[in-house]
């Protein structure tokens, strides 16, 4: 009965079309129909709870606990700084690279930072992550700014604070606990806001 | 200028969407066959703007347009031509713009195809094309439209992600998956039109077969070049990384699969009409899924689109289409009712229903994995990741059986088979399974490699020997030379050659698949320059870097050489290299292959170059890849089976391509 | 013997011949694991944070060649693969895992393709064995 196309006419033969059904039936097909279409609802809902979410972000593991120490080579001067020197100050520790766009962005937000808390004895340090020397102080050169810098030799503190891209930016409180922790470019106020929560708390203590 | 331009044409094309969508079910609820002409003519008008839409972006980006946004970040000055003419695509909203290209070109495609006579279910089969095209227009008009201006134009712009400018293969990717995901509206539309009107029968099935296979051959091609893009480009020495995007362009291909296969029961059988119908709308779904997971900013992959707002849109699109879809099968379930049954498990159509059922449980295990990350985060906000060991280890089992039944589908006949007559054409693949196996043991590869290869041994075998069955049937019959009587066999039953052909192919790389990762030699070497370090089987001695400016990207090139440890013969030289693009934010490496060839093995050297910590040590990664190059061979074998078993099979009375030989006739029997 | 017990036999015979080669190859297989292959295990195991959806073990990132050694160094000092992980998860949470643990909700990737397989099983045999409806075919 059914043919392929013959190449002369074509013939789209007449196909059965569906019969009607008593009511009986038609009380059957719609529950039919309600239970195909259940599952199907309840994917679309699941989808749907994927939407307004970022897919990158990432809570971080570290809020609350010690902050991992580290003892970096510094960049911009000699020597090395070291988190037991920092115990008892508040530290934005900032982790960026010279080829990072956003780390820009952040630039003068960190300045204006450090302008205003250095006197407070708040302590604003820039760990490079996978970048050269000479790439970092290329962006010094060209951005300014004068707070510590270090580069992180085999990205161990990186990864020891679970960094995966950058910028990444810590609050550290005064008793060495990791209070915040943000990634991307870092803003004036969010710095503000948590580094003065950071200070009402080492002063309570 | 190219923003009106694109802007205006995009609009029209969507309004004549909605014209033709609205024609065609006018047309055809009230009988005016002028009006429904109407509708199928405006298709042609529907592609001429949208492709004025296409060539106004091209304009804009050879042009050096960067008042437009969409320039501005994926192009640039230095941007080389060729990559400025991808820079169409390889962005989410460009991309968007070469969707709808495609899909205008398949309804001006539809129109033609049926401009003198045309089934019953045209009319609505048309609507549904001009309701998916209005949805892609609406978004391509909305919130990602590629025609956003810029108040101030910046002097120069981005350029386009680096990975994405490393390598002419962008250019035939994109195109490729396109051309089969959007393909499968074609059948999509027609089963539609098939529920709505009750015309329920194999019609619809008859109507899109070759555009069905045409979309999987797209698929197909589009998956090779996804992964021989990713084993060229990316530098990790592998080609398949379960990354969500690549999931999701691969279930449909699943769906796509069985539904090639059961369509061939329905065929012939009368059976399982229900779930063909569930089968195309489920790959059509699944295209949908596709986009919406890869621009919905739901997952994060390597394909990182623009952040967007358009996932609800795509949700709504998609919950419309599988609600749609399926409650028109669950509504019309009463006259999809099979009109036979499955003789015995014994029988070609058993083995087909076998493969759709595996088929199926891939497409499951895929999804399930790709989707759980979303599920576990709604149920206990959690973030957790579902990667390649999952994957490798729930398909592979299910793909060792699929392979099985790939060696004895092509050996049972339709209806039912006697027992004898099988076990006689199981002999000589079977038994050549067994010799490779001892072969393999003995050579002490490994218990996988036995199975794998065992398996592999018995499915080509089995194929070839129906393949040579059928060619000598024909020269017994006629007298035909070898030649003459191939051509007489494939032409009487194109769908059945092609198909062993693609089998061929699909085997050819799985071969190639298990034999990379059955020796799995890698390493991760620091070399000093002028120094050899050992690794994998090779002498490699660095011999320094060079830099080389581009107008677009600075480039470290290292030049590595590899040597035979036994002569100390320079085996290849190497060159991977570092890109410098200025916007990136990790140098983009580029890795150096010597390709396998039957004269050296078929192992591809493959190196990339990692780091360098001063111009006169680097650290690169060094591969020993057999077979790789198998499984390119086996991709373009399987397209050109597809090819193959598109052609129309020339005038049998019944249609249906009948048995092959007296033998098959005879064997017709119950068992 | 019937040319349908010959068949029967060779093929059984064969099969017998494949099995029994299945055996001796993985017999002859299994070294013991370098601290190499001991480290490439772990790390085939952790995403890697920058490239998405890549192991530790493929990712040609650096920050992945970092954590490689990293792993190496921990391995060198004595930790066990499970404290390796467990930095790890202390860091980066437990998305740094390829595979989620088996814990809580985390049983429905691990049952759901050996479920669909069994359930796919039993469908095609209740398929299979379907009776003949009665209606004509065609032709």
């Amino acid at each position: 009965m059914s043919t392929d196309a013959p190449p002369k006419e074509e013939r789209f033969e007449p196909d059965e079309t569906a019969e009607d059904f008593g009511p009986r039936r038609r009380r059957s097909r719609t529950r039919t129909i309600a239970i195909v279409l259940a599952p199907l609802v309840l994917f679309a809902l699941l989808l749907a709870t994927g939407l307004g979410k970022d897919p990158r972000a990432l809570p971080s593991e570290l809020i609350g606990k010690p902050a991992p120490g580290f003892s970096l080579p510094r960049l911009d001067a000699d020597g090395t700084i070291d988190s037991k020197d920092l115990d008892g100050q508040v530290v934005v520790l900032n982790f960026w690279a010279s080829w990072c766009l956003p780390c820009r962005q952040e630039h003068d937000d960190l300045e204006a930072v450090w302008g205003r808390y250095r006197e407070r004895g708040v302590v604003v340090l820039g760990v490079l992550f996978e970048d050269t020397p000479e790439g970092a102080m290329g962006f010094r050169q060209e951005l300014g700014g004068d707070w510590p810098i270090a580069a992180d030799p085999g990205s161990k503190t990186a990864i020891a604070y679970g960094v995966f891209g950058v910028p990444e930016t810590f609050v550290i409180a005064p008793d060495g606990t990791i209070a915040a922790k943000t990634t991307g470019a870092v803003t004036y106020e969010w710095l503000t806001d948590e580094i003065e929560a950071a200070l009402r708390k080492g002063n309570l203590e | 200028m190219p923003a009106l331009v694109g802007t205006i044409s995009l609009a029209l094309a969507l309004a004549l969407a909605l014209y033709g969508a609205t024609a065609a079910i006018v047309g055809v609820r009230t009988g005016r066959p002028r009006v429904i002409e109407s509708a199928r003519t405006t298709a042609y008008s529907l592609l001429a703007l949208v492709v004025v839409a296409n060539l106004a972006m091209l304009a804009a980006l050879l042009a050096n347009d960067f008042s437009l946004k969409y320039v501005a970040l994926n192009s640039s000055r230095a941007t080389p031509t060729f990559f400025k003419v991808l820079a169409l695509w390889s962005a989410d909203e460009g991309s968007l713009l070469l969707w709808n290209l495609v899909l205008g070109g398949y309804l001006a495609a539809v129109a033609f195809r049926f401009r003198r006579s045309r089934p019953e279910t045209f009319p609505w089969a048309l609507a549904v094309m001009f309701g998916v095209s209005a949805f892609y227009l609406l978004l391509v008009l909305g919130p990602t439209t590629p025609f956003a201006t810029l108040a101030t134009a910046p002097a120069d712009g981005r350029g386009p992600l680096p990975l994405l400018q490393n390598h002419p293969l962008m250019a035939a990717h994109p195109p490729m998956l396109y051309l089969g995901f959007i393909g499968f509206t074609v059948p999509f539309a027609f089963a539609i039109a098939a529920l709505i009107t009750g015309r329920v029968s194999d019609a619809w099935i008859r109507i899109t077969r070759r555009w069905t296979i045409a979309a999987w051959i797209f698929l197909t091609v589009g998956l090779t070049l996804g992964a021989l893009w990713s084993y060229s480009v990316l530098g990790w020495g592998g080609y398949w990384a379960w990354d969500p995007v690549e999931n999701v362009a691969l279930l449909p291909w699943l769906t796509a699969t069985a539904f090639l296969h059961s369509v061939m029961v329905q065929e012939r059988r009368g059976m399982l009409k229900v779930w063909n119908l569930s089968l195309i709308v489920g790959t059509f779904a699944l295209t949908v899924l596709g986009t919406f997971l890869t621009r919905g900013s739901i997952l994060a992959s390597v394909h990182t689109f623009a952040e967007s707002i358009v996932g609800p849109l795509y949700l709504v699109f998609l919950t419309v289409v599988l609600l749609g879809g399926f409650g028109l099968i669950a509504w019309r379930r009463e006259a999809l009712r099979g009109e036979a049954a499955f003789d015995t498990p014994l029988s070609r159509e058993s083995v087909f229903l076998g493969n759709n059922v595996l088929l199926l449980v891939l497409m499951f295990t895929v999804l399930v994995g790709t989707i759980y990350p979303l599920l576990a985060e709604a149920v206990t906000n959690q973030k957790v990741s579902v990667g390649s060991p999952f994957f490798n280890r729930n398909t592979a089992p299910v793909a060792l059986l699929l392979m099985f039944l790939m060696g004895i589908g092509p050996l049972l006949p339709w209806r039912a088979a006697s027992l004898s007559a099988v076990l006689r054409r199981l002999q000589v693949p079977v038994w050549a399974a067994a010799a490779v196996a001892a072969v393999l043991a003995i050579a002490g590869t490994g218990a996988a490699a036995v199975v794998v290869f065992g398996l592999a041994a018995f499915v080509a075998t089995a194929t070839v020997t129906e393949m040579v069955r059928g060619v000598r049937a024909q020269r017994r019959a006629h007298g035909y030379s070898v030649a003459a009587a191939t051509r007489a066999a494939v032409s009487r039953n194109h769908r059945l050659y092609g198909g062993l052909v693609v089998h061929l192919g699909l085997i050819v790389a799985v071969v190639g698949v298990s034999w990379a990762a059955l020796s799995d030699r890698s390493s991760e070497l620091t070399i000093a320059r002028g120094h050899v370090v050992h690794a994998e089987g090779y002498d490699l001695r660095f011999d320094g870097l060079s830099a080389r400016d581009e107008p677009q990207r600075r480039v470290l090139v290292a030049n590595l050489t590899v040597l035979d440890p036994a002569s100390g013969e320079e085996v290849v030289r190497l060159h991977p290299s570092l890109n410098l693009y200025p916007a990136s934010s990790e140098p983009i490496g580029t890795p150096s292959i010597r390709i396998g060839t039957p004269l050296n093995g078929m192992v591809d050297l493959y190196a990339s170059l990692v780091t360098f910590d001063n111009p006169s040590r680097a650290t690169f990664r060094f591969f020993v890849n057999p077979g790789i190059g198998l499984l390119w061979l086996g991709g373009l074998v399987m397209a050109l089976g597809g090819v193959v078993a598109a052609f129309p099979t020339r005038h049998r009375a019944s249609g249906v391509p009948g048995p092959e030989t007296a033998t098959e006739r005879r064997e017709q029997v119950r068992v | 013997m019937s040319g349908r017990t010959r068949s029967i036999a060779l093929i059984v015979g064969a099969v017998i011949v494949v099995g029994i080669a299945a055996l001796f190859a993985s017999a002859r297989a299994g070294r013991t694991a370098s601290l190499g292959d001991r480290a490439h295990e772990i790390a085939s195991g952790l995403r890697c944070p920058v490239c998405l959806n890549l192991s530790v073990a493929d990712s040609p990132s650096r920050l992945a060649g970092e954590m490689r050694s990293e792993i190496q160094t921990r391995l060198r000092a004595g930790q066990s693969p499970d404290q390796i992980r467990a930095f790890f998860i202390d860091r980066y949470g437990e998305w740094i895992l390829l595979e989620p643990p088996r814990s809580g909700l985390n049983w429905v990737p691990w049952a759901v393709p050996i479920v669909a397989l069994v359930s796919g099983v039993a469908i095609w045999v209740a398929v299979v064995r379907r009776p003949e409806t009665g209606l004509q075919e065609p032709g």
